[in-house]
C-alpha cells in the first residue's frame, strides 16, 4: 500500500494546531487535525489517514477510531464530491425542510444518505445547524446556504456542479 | 472515619469511601446491585444507573436532601449521610425503569447463552424486572464476531458497561478494541478487524456482567449448572495462578478468576492460566467453590427455604405491587 | 426600545475588524480591568451584575467564578462554549460572526479575572466559517497587544485559541465540552468534581457561554450595579433571543429582561406576529428543551397575570403550567403545525445526540422516537400516549447529565397540553398519514373533543 503523508502545507497547520495545547496534552489537537485530514484526504477518513493521525499525535489508534465515529462531521465512509446536509430538526421543519430534502431528492435522483452514479453529490440529514431563523437551510462545505426555496436549490446544485470542486469545511 | 445510614442501617467507614462500598460493609439485600462498577477497575461505574439510591440527608453538617437520585457507586458518603435504597418507593421504581431500558435491545436469547445461570443482567432482571416487555420496536442487532482467538464477541448482548476497556486500559500493554459509535449505535469494536491479543486479555471475558464477551474454548460445551466449579492454584510466573475449575468428571471444561460474592475478581489470571492449563493434573485443587451469589449456579446445593418465611415474603412482595410502602424485610430470609 | 448592550453597534459596517471595532469604543474594558482593577474587582463586577449563564441553566455567573479553586497550584482556564446547538438558538453564531471582537474581549477581561494564562473558543464544527473569523479576529487582537505577553504593558499575559468540535451537541455539556477539547469522546463526567476544582486537564476550569463573555464587557464598563438596573429581580440585563418558527420577523432580538412576551410576540419592533394571518397554537420558549406551552399559557400564567421575558415569570407555574427562559430559543407554532410532527424530530434530535454512555438515556430517547415515529405516521396505539409519559419520567433525573431531562421535558409538556392532538392521531391514521395533515385541515381545539369522540 502506497504510504500517505500530509501535504507541507497541511502539517505546518497540523503542528501550529499541535502547539496550542500545552506540553503533553497533544491529543487535545485530535479534534481539529481530524478536520484537516478529512479535507485533505477526499473527505473521508480511512483507517490509515486514522493511523497517521494517531501517528502524529503519538496516541493509539483505537483512541483515534473511538473519537472519529462519535463525531457526526466526520466521515467514514467516502462520500461524494459535494456532501449536502440539509438540517430537518423542528424549526427548519416548520419552515419547510421536508420540501426541500424531497425536492433534493428527485432532482439528484438518489434518497436520503446515498451518492449519485457519477459521485457527483452526496445527500445527508442533518440535525439543527443554528439556521433556524433562516429556516430552511442546507451546508456545503463550511459554507451555509439559508432561506432555500427550491429554485435557490436547483441554482446551487447547477453552481456546484459546474465549479465541480469538492467540498470542504476547511475552506 | 463517617457514619452513614443506610436503610436504617448505621455503618462507620472511611472517608472517601462510595455509598455502594459502605452498603456492601453491612451486606445484605440493602447492598445496591452494579453493572458497570467495578473495584478493582480505576474509573469504572456511574454509567448503568441501577445503583441509584436517595440520599435523604447530605451530611450532618448540611442535612438537606440531594434533589436527585445518585449513583452510590461514585458517590462518597458524607459524615451524618442518611440513604434510602430497598426502603424507597422511588429507587425501586427507577431501578426497574433502568432494568427495562437494560434488557430493550437486549436479544434475551438466554437458552443459547453461555452466560446463562451466571449473568448479573439475568439475575437483576428476576428481581427487579417486569415480566412483560412494552417494547414492540425491532431490536438492535450486530454480526456476532471473534477479537482474538479465543474471544467470540456478542455485541448484541452487551449493556456498554465499558469494563472491558477499563481492562484492556489498565492490566494490559496496549487497548486495541474500544467504544465506537454514538448513542445507542455505540458498539465495542477493534474497527479494522484486529485480534486482541496479549497475556491478560482473558480477564475482559471474567468483568463482563453479560454474555457479550465469552470464552471460545468454552462456549457450548456445558450449561455452567452442570459443570463442578472447584478453587485450584499452580505456580505461575505471570499472575496470581489462583482460579476457579469449571469441571465435568475429570475434565477442565474452563478456567476462570474467582469471583467474590458481587461478582468481582480481585486477583486477575494471566491467558497461560486459562486457556493452556485445561488438564487437572496442572493445578492443585483446594477444594469445590463456594459460589456466593444467589444464582442458578448455586445451585447442586439450592439453599432450603422455610416454607413460612417464603409466605411472608411473597405477601410482602404484593403489599408493594398495591402501592404501600415496603415492610422491612424479613431477616431470616437476608441471612 | 430596550437598552442594546451587546448589540448596539452589530451593523456598523467594518465592525468585525479591530480598527472598526476600537474606535467605537471596543476593548475599553480590558484596558479599565488590566489598568484599574484587581481580578477580584472584576469578579465581583460581575457578581454585583446578578448576570446569569445565558447557555441554559441561568446559573449566576459571579458565583459560578467565585467557586474556581484559587488555592490550587494547577494553571486555571476560561473557556468558552460556543458549541451552540440548542435546536432554536442561534444567536451565539449572530454575535461572533457580526461582531468576533465582543467575544474576544470578554474572554482577555474574563480570563484576567479568573487568572487564566490560556483560554480556548470551544465552537461547534459545523460553525467552521466562523472559527476563521474568530482566528483573523484572534490575530488583530495580538498585533494590537490586547493578546500575547504582558497586555497593555501590564504584567498580565494571554494566550487565547479556538477549538472546533465535530458535530455533537453533548458537547454543550460543560464537562463534555472539556472531554472534547482534551481529544476525547464528548462523554460528560460524573460530578463531582465539577470543573470548578477539575476540569480542564484536572485544573481549575470555568466554562461560560459566548453571550454570558460577552455581556463582561459593558458590566465591567458601566459597573455591575447599573447592570443590574436592567431586568425584573433576579432576571437582571439584556438578553439575546432567537426567534424562529411561524413568525413574520425571525431573527436574533436583544430584549430588556422583563419585555411581556405578547409583546415580543406581537410587536413589529420584535417577531412582527404570526405569519399569513394565522394564530398562534404554541410556543417553545428557551430552546428546544423546555416545555412547550400551548398559546393562552405562553401569554399568561395560570393565575391570569401577563407572562414576562423573565426566568421567573416564565417558570411560573412549575412544570404544570409553565416554561423555561432557557437559551432564549423561541419557537412558534401557527394552527396549522402538527405538535406530535414537531415532537418526533425533537425526539428524533435527542436520540441522534444521545453520548449513549448511561442507559436511561441511551436506550430511552431512542425508544421514545420510534413510538412517537409510529403516532405521526398513523401506526399508534392508544396505550402508547401514557407509555411515553411514563418513559420521559423514567429518563429525567436518572442520567448522568442534564440531556435526559432535555429530552425527557418535550414530550411530557406535549402530552400534558396537547393530548387531543395524540389521540386524534391514534383515532385517524388515515388523516395523518399526509405528512402536511394540518396544513391541509389545522387542529383547532374546538374541534378536538369531537374529533377524539369524547
Amino acid at each position: 500500500m502506497e504510504e500517505i503523508k500530509f501535504s507541507e502545507k497541511s502539517l505546518a497547520l497540523v503542528n501550529k494546531i499541535i502547539k496550542r495545547y500545552p506540553e503533553g496534552r497533544q491529543k487535545s489537537a485530535l479534534l481539529p487535525i481530524l478536520h484537516v485530514a478529512q479535507a485533505e484526504f477526499d473527505g473521508w477518513l480511512s483507517p490509515a489517514v486514522m493511523d497517521l493521525v494517531a501517528s502524529i499525535l503519538k496516541i493509539k489508534p483505537i483512541e483515534v477510531y473511538e473519537v472519529a465515529s462519535f463525531y457526526s462531521m466526520y466521515n467514514l465512509e467516502p462520500v461524494g464530491k459535494c456532501l449536502i446536509e440539509v438540517c430537518q430538526t423542528g424549526p427548519c421543519w416548520l419552515r419547510g425542510s421536508d420540501d426541500i430534502v424531497e425536492h433534493l431528492q428527485n432532482k439528484l435522483n438518489i434518497k436520503v444518505g446515498e451518492t449519485t452514479a457519477d459521485g457527483m453529490f452526496t445527500l445527508k440529514t442533518v440535525e439543527c445547524l443554528g439556521s433556524c431563523g433562516t429556516a430552511p437551510m442546507l451546508q456545503c462545505g463550511a459554507k451555509f446556504h439559508e432561506n432555500l426555496t427550491t429554485e435557490k436549490v436547483d441554482a446551487l446544485v447547477e453552481d456546484l456542479r459546474s465549479a465541480n470542486a469538492r467540498s470542504s469545511y476547511m475552506r | 472515619m463517617a457514619k452513614v445510614t443506610i436503610d436504617g442501617v448505621e455503618v462507620e467507614v472511611a472517608d472517601g469511601t462510595t455509598i455502594l462500598n459502605a452498603a456492601r460493609q453491612i451486606g445484605g439485600d440493602l447492598v445496591p446491585p452494579a453493572m458497570c462498577y467495578y473495584s478493582t477497575l480505576k474509573d469504572s461505574g456511574g454509567k448503568c444507573r441501577v445503583c441509584l439510591v436517595k440520599v435523604t440527608a447530605g451530611s450532618a453538617k448540611d442535612p438537606r436532601p440531594m434533589p436527585k437520585l445518585v449513583a452510590s457507586c461514585r458517590t462518597p458518603v458524607m459524615d451524618g449521610m442518611v440513604v434510602q435504597n430497598i426502603t424507597s418507593p422511588e429507587v425501586l421504581e427507577a431501578r426497574k425503569g433502568v432494568v427495562e431500558f437494560l434488557l430493550l435491545n437486549h436479544p434475551l436469547d438466554c437458552p443459547v447463552c453461555d452466560q446463562a445461570g451466571e449473568c448479573d443482567l439475568q439475575n437483576l432482571a428476576y428481581e427487579h424486572g417486569a415480566a412483560k416487555t412494552r417494547y414492540e420496536e425491532d431490536r438492535r442487532t450486530f454480526e456476532k464476531i471473534d477479537i482474538g482467538d479465543k474471544i467470540k464477541l456478542h455485541m448484541t448482548r452487551c449493556i456498554l458497561c465499558y469494563r472491558c476497556t477499563y481492562v484492556a486500559d489498565q492490566l494490559t500493554p496496549e487497548r486495541v478494541h474500544g467504544v465506537l459509535g454514538r448513542g445507542d449505535h455505540s458498539e465495542i469494536s477493534t474497527y479494522i478487524a484486529k485480534a486482541v491479543d496479549n497475556d491478560y486479555s482473558g480477564n475482559m471475558i471474567d468483568v463482563c456482567p453479560v454474555g457479550a464477551l465469552t470464552d471460545k474454548t468454552f462456549r457450548f460445551k456445558s450449561r455452567v449448572w452442570f459443570t463442578n466449579p472447584m478453587d485450584a492454584h499452580r505456580d505461575c510466573p505471570k499472575c496470581s495462578g489462583k482460579v476457579v475449575l469449571w469441571m465435568k468428571g475429570e475434565e477442565v471444561l474452563r478456567v476462570s478468576a474467582r469471583k467474590d460474592q458481587y461478582g468481582e475478581v480481585k486477583e486477575y489470571i494471566c491467558n497461560e492460566c486459562r486457556y493452556d492449563h485445561k488438564n487437572v493434573k496442572d493445578w492443585t485443587v483446594e477444594g469445590p467453590r463456594h459460589i456466593d451469589r444467589h444464582s442458578v449456579i448455586a445451585q447442586g446445593h439450592y439453599e432450603r427455604a422455610d416454607l413460612i418465611t417464603l409466605k411472608k415474603e411473597i405477601e410482602r412482595q404484593i403489599e408493594f405491587e398495591k402501592g404501600k410502602p415496603l415492610p422491612e424485610p424479613n431477616p431470616s430470609l437476608t441471612a | 426600545m430596550g437598552k442594546k448592550l451587546l448589540t448596539a453597534n452589530i451593523n456598523i459596517p467594518g465592525i468585525e475588524t479591530f480598527d472598526v471595532y476600537r474606535k467605537n469604543g471596543g476593548y475599553a474594558s480590558v484596558e479599565k480591568a488590566l489598568k484599574t482593577m484587581t481580578p477580584d474587582e472584576v469578579t465581583e463586577e460581575v457578581k454585583k451584575s446578578g448576570l446569569r449563564g445565558r447557555g441554559g441553566a441561568g446559573f449566576p455567573a459571579g458565583m459560578k467564578w467565585s467557586f474556581l479553586d484559587r488555592k490550587s497550584e494547577k494553571p486555571r482556564y476560561l473557556v468558552c462554549n460556543a458549541d451552540e446547538s440548542e435546536p432554536g438558538t442561534f444567536k451565539d453564531r449572530y454575535l461572533m460572526e457580526k461582531i468576533p471582537h465582543l467575544l474576544i474581549e470578554g474572554m482577555i477581561t474574563g480570563s484576567y479575572a479568573l487568572g487564566a494564562r490560556t483560554s480556548y473558543i470551544y465552537i461547534r464544527g459545523e460553525y467552521m466559517y466562523i472559527v476563521r473569523i474568530l482566528e483573523k479576529a484572534i490575530e488583530e487582537a495580538y498585533a494590537a497587544g490586547f493578546l500575547g505577553q504582558n497586555i497593555l504593558g501590564t504584567p498580565y499575559s494571554l494566550d487565547l485559541y479556538v477549538h472546533p468540535g465535530a458535530g455533537a451537541y453533548i458537547c454543550g455539556e460543560e464537562t463534555a465540552l472539556l472531554e472534547s477539547l482534551e481529544g476525547k469522546r464528548g462523554n460528560p463526567r460524573l460530578k463531582p468534581p465539577f470543573p470548578a476544582v477539575a476540569g480542564l486537564y484536572a485544573a481549575p476550569t470555568v466554562v461560560n457561554n459566548v453571550e454570558t463573555i460577552a455581556a463582561v464587557v459593558p458590566i465591567v464598563n458601566g459597573g455591575g450595579d447599573e447592570y443590574a438596573k436592567i431586568g425584573i429581580g433576579k432576571s437582571t440585563g439584556t438578553k439575546l433571543i432567537s426567534a424562529s418558527g411561524h413568525i413574520n420577523k425571525p431573527g436574533i432580538y436583544e430584549i430588556d429582561l422583563g419585555l411581556p412576551v405578547e409583546e415580543f410576540i406581537y410587536s413589529d419592533e420584535y417577531c412582527g406576529g404570526i405569519w399569513k394571518g394565522r394564530k398562534m397554537k404554541a410556543v417553545v420558549a428557551g430552546g428546544s428543551s423546555v416545555p412547550i406551552l400551548p398559546a393562552d399559557l405562553i401569554l399568561k400564567t395560570a393565575k391570569g397575570e401577563q407572562r414576562l421575558m423573565t426566568y421567573e415569570s416564565l417558570a411560573d407555574g412549575g412544570f404544570v403550567s409553565g416554561t423555561m427562559l432557557g437559551s432564549g430559543g423561541f419557537i412558534v407554532y401557527d394552527e396549522t403545525a402538527c405538535i406530535v410532527r414537531n415532537l418526533w424530530t425533537f425526539a428524533r434530535f435527542y436520540h441522534h445526540e444521545s453520548c449513549g454512555q448511561c442507559s436511561p438515556c441511551r436506550e430511552g430517547t431512542g425508544w421514545m422516537e420510534k413510538v412517537l415515529h409510529r403516532i405521526e405516521h398513523g401506526h399508534g396505539h392508544m396505550s402508547d400516549i401514557d407509555l411515553l409519559v411514563d418513559v420521559a419520567k423514567k429518563i429525567e433525573g436518572n442520567t448522568i447529565c442534564p440531556l435526559g431531562d432535555a429530552a425527557a421535558w418535550p414530550v411530557a409538556s406535549a402530552i400534558r397540553h396537547f393530548r387531543e392532538e395524540f389521540e386524534y392521531h391514534v383515532k385517524y391514521p388515515e388523516k395523518v398519514s399526509n405528512p402536511k395533515h394540518f396544513e391541509i385541515e389545522p387542529f383547532r381545539s374546538e374541534k378536538k373533543l369531537e374529533a377524539v369522540g369524547a
